[in-house]
């Protein structure tokens, strides 16, 4: 029993990742009618703010030890970082600490700016071109954000440490009534799951109680009546589109401690993000969050030892087998609305 | 009007006029006037550096490429000779390989089989590559080997671990510096029985593909013959960058020490989400749990972080040595580009030494001259001490580094402590063990 509540746990956790890159990616579908093949680079990008103010806060200056002696026996350099010297050692161990949280501040405008400078820039132009040819073009862009990242900060992963008092694991058993150190687990992991569902719900509200979210809602169900109403329908997408990369940077920004950021970490995330909207239902919010949290919490079961002894491999085929499965008796999968995407 | 008449002469004299005039391309650029393939005809000799330069191990490619650069500087007089003046065969005057200078053509292995071989095959058929080296993966290594025992030139391997690079898929042409799974085990188990007792429980998660398997095999056998019990061993996907999947079930499993028998992202991912999990905080039968990962590599540890303090692994070589030629590698690498080398670089550093000296001692770059010149060959000053490359499989045999995650580093470099040099007999084993058969060397194929 223990085994099955860690895997949900798990898979909540996974799943909070899918979710919040599939709800980006049926937010520009919807809006858009655009299939954003760059948004996993919108999630690398998210991760390397992290990286980025880690590295800002590590800047220092060098001054010589002569004590000392570095690898080729030279005398020694010591960096002591700006930030250590400007605020004192305190102020500064802390928001080194805290680098990960602080860098959602930073990473909102830059995920904002992406977002906007790739919809007006480039992805417009292909609005009323074929999906093949929005595939194509998203998947370029793709590869060259992916890799102009690996130009700047390497090809290895980098560690990228959660704030210290969220290291370690909580005893979980003892709350349900297990042996101690039955159900122990990570305390970030439970801090991302939140914050996701924040996210989620941050979304949701916005787009539910607020007049320019109902006016998104509006053009992603008739985009022709509300521009014919005079509503300049073009530029709430743009801030559409924006949004959906914030979402999805600001779930690159959170993973980080998860797992170490690497240039391409995007791409197996965009896959398995994209079965989570077709599973979810094409253009369908609530189907995209339903279904992320469904693949996670099913891929992580199918990882347990019990299982893989009679279905070998099934880990890594099951959230395909699953998609196979949904289209087959749901065509327009969990939550899909009727005519999107079936012209 | 003239009528043409067809007989039998005529075509028999039009097939063979043809046949030979498409043959003769092939003849003049095969370079079979030589006898093998790419025979160098001027005064220079193309290498080609087959690295990975995108894809996940593109870091130790780079590491790699710079230490073919500083070689073929050195190997050419310039420089301050690096390893050349500790290296115990004296042939390598700095004036190239067997006089001429020499060249080289880089090829991006992707870290992919089929674009590893297509960029091999093409520095061999264009570019007139006389042998290929490099690479980062098991994977790779065997995949190119096999095209270049096709092809007909050698294959000095770069970083490869699996036991059927040299095991059951061994090739004549083909040579590795590097160690093996099998080597890792015997080296790291009476270090592991020493610190952690001869009473433990092994959980393995496995990297799925053909160094997994055999490191796992390799650590498996040697820690199950000091007494330990092997729990499990899951395999996992190489694709994997979230292992709380496969974490998970450790913590209640009994197990009191997970092996990680993983590689670069895939360690550094696995380990991660490991110590996430608390395994390293947590008391199993009485024990403390433990972390092993049986290959380090310094660029991987320092994409770990603080994880690795304190975790057992092994090495092929590491920086701290003091040896004069590591120093002297060290130091000449240092200068010139400012951190020092990792073990990827230093391997495939003397791969090109070693390839450039046996072709002087051979007086050719016929490969089956070269393959005679390393098979049997002892050598010295290298930064493993005496080694020798067994003619039976082409593997070489050294001391294996057994080290510890440094728990204090002084500098950014400093994440790996060495923690005992096991000798070479000690890891040592017959041609024909089980774990290395199945393989056959062959014949030697010169080519063309």
């Amino acid at each position: 029993m223990d085994a099955i509540i860690l895997q949900i746990l798990n898979g909540l956790d996974k799943g909070s990742a899918y979710a919040l890159i599939a709800l980006g990616l049926t937010l520009i579908f919807g809006t858009l009618g655009v299939v954003n093949f760059a948004h996993g680079a919108l999630f690398v990008i998210g991760a390397f703010c992290a990286v980025t103010l880690n590295r800002i806060f590590s800047i220092s200056f060098a001054t010589t030890d002569p004590t000392k002696v570095d690898f080729l026996g030279n005398p020694a350099t010591i960096k002591t970082t700006y930030l250590e010297h400007w605020f004192g050692a305190g102020p500064a161990a802390w928001m080194t600490d805290w680098s990960v949280p602080l860098a959602i501040l930073l990473a909102i405008p830059i995920m904002l700016l992406v977002g906007v400078i790739m919809e007006r820039g480039l992805i417009k132009h292909f609005y009323k071109r074929p999906h093949a040819d929005q595939i194509l073009v998203t998947f370029g862009l793709a590869i060259v954000l992916q890799e102009i990242i690996k130009f700047f900060y390497g090809a290895n992963p980098i560690q990228t440490a959660p704030p210290d008092v969220f290291i370690g694991t909580m005893d979980l058993g003892i709350w349900l009534g297990f042996e101690a150190n039955a159900i122990a687990y990570p305390y970030w992991r439970m801090v991302y799951f939140l914050f996701s569902t924040v996210i989620i719900g941050g979304v949701f509200a916005f787009l539910q109680f607020t007049t320019f979210g109902m006016v998104v809602r509006a053009g992603m169900a008739d985009r022709e009546t509300v521009g014919l109403l005079g509503i300049d329908i073009d530029k709430r997408f743009t801030i559409t589109f924006a949004i959906a990369a914030t979402v999805a940077g600001l779930a690159g920004v959170m993973y980080t401690p998860i797992t170490p950021p690497t240039y391409d970490i995007g791409v197996e995330l965009l896959v398995l993000s994209f079965v989570v909207v077709v599973v979810g239902g094409m253009g369908s919010l609530p189907g995209a969050v339903l279904a992320g949290f469904l693949l996670g919490i099913v891929e992580s079961f199918a990882s347990m030892n019990e299982v893989k002894n009679i279905l070998p491999g099934i880990d890594q085929i099951i959230v395909y087998l699953m998609a196979i499965i949904v289209i087959l008796v749901r065509p327009r999968g969990l939550m899909g609305r009727k005519g999107v995407m079936e012209d | 009007m003239s009528k043409s008449i067809l007989t039998r002469r005529n075509v028999l004299q039009t097939g063979a006029a043809a046949g030979a005039g498409l043959a003769l391309p092939t003849i003049l650029t095969a370079g079979s006037h030589s006898g093998y393939t790419n025979a160098p005809t001027g005064n220079t000799v193309t290498l080609g550096f087959n690295v990975p330069q995108t894809g996940a191990y593109a870091d130790e490619g780079a590491d790699e490429l710079r230490a073919y650069m500083l070689a073929v500087e050195h190997l050419n007089g310039e420089g301050d000779g690096g390893m050349l003046n500790t290296f115990s065969s004296k042939t390598l005057e700095g004036n190239g390989i067997l006089g001429k200078k020499v060249e080289y053509v880089t090829g991006d292995t992707q870290t992919k089989s089929d674009a590893a071989r297509a960029s091999a095959k093409s520095m061999i058929e264009k570019d007139g590559a006389v042998m290929i080296t490099g690479g980062s993966s098991s994977g790779v290594a065997i995949a190119v080997q096999g095209l270049c025992q096709e092809a007909g030139v050698i294959f000095m391997a770069g970083l490869t671990h699996s036991n059927d690079t040299t095991g059951k898929d061994k090739k004549a042409n083909g040579f590795r510096h590097f160690f093996n799974g099998y080597m890792s085990a015997a080296a790291l188990a009476p270090v592991l029985q020493a610190r952690y007792g001869s009473d433990r429980n092994a959980y393995h998660l496995t990297a799925d593909y053909t160094w997994g398997w055999t490191q796992e095999e390799s650590i498996a056998a040697a820690t199950e013959a000091m007494g330990w019990n092997t729990v499990n061993k899951v395999r996992t996907p190489l694709k994997a960058t979230d292992f709380s999947s496969y974490i998970a079930p450790v913590l209640n499993s009994g197990a009191d020490v997970l092996v990680l028998n993983h590689y670069g992202g895939n360690m550094v991912n696995s380990l991660t989400n490991a110590v996430q999990f608390g395994l390293r905080d947590k008391v199993v039968n009485n024990k403390n749990f433990e972390i092993i990962v049986p290959l380090y590599s310094r660029l991987m540890a320092k994409g770990a972080g603080a994880n690795v303090k304190g975790i057992f692994g092994s090495t092929n070589w590491h920086w701290s040595l003091q040896d004069e030629g590591s120093k002297a590698f060290v130091k000449s690498f240092g200068t010139k580009y400012g951190f020092p080398p990792s073990q990827a670089a230093h391997t495939v550093y003397c791969q090109t030494l070693l390839y450039a000296d046996a072709c002087n001692r051979a007086g050719t770059f016929n490969p089956c001259g070269v393959g005679e010149a390393l098979e049997g060959f002892e050598f010295d000053g290298l930064g493993n001490g005496k080694t020798l490359y067994r003619a039976d499989d082409h593997q070489c045999f050294k001391d294996v580094l057994v080290v510890k995650g440094k728990e204090n580093p002084t500098s950014e470099f400093d994440l790996l402590e060495i923690v005992e040099v096991t000798p070479m007999e000690q890891v040592k084993y017959a041609p024909d063990h089980p774990m290395f058969a199945g393989g056959d060397l062959g014949a030697c194929n010169p080519g063309a």
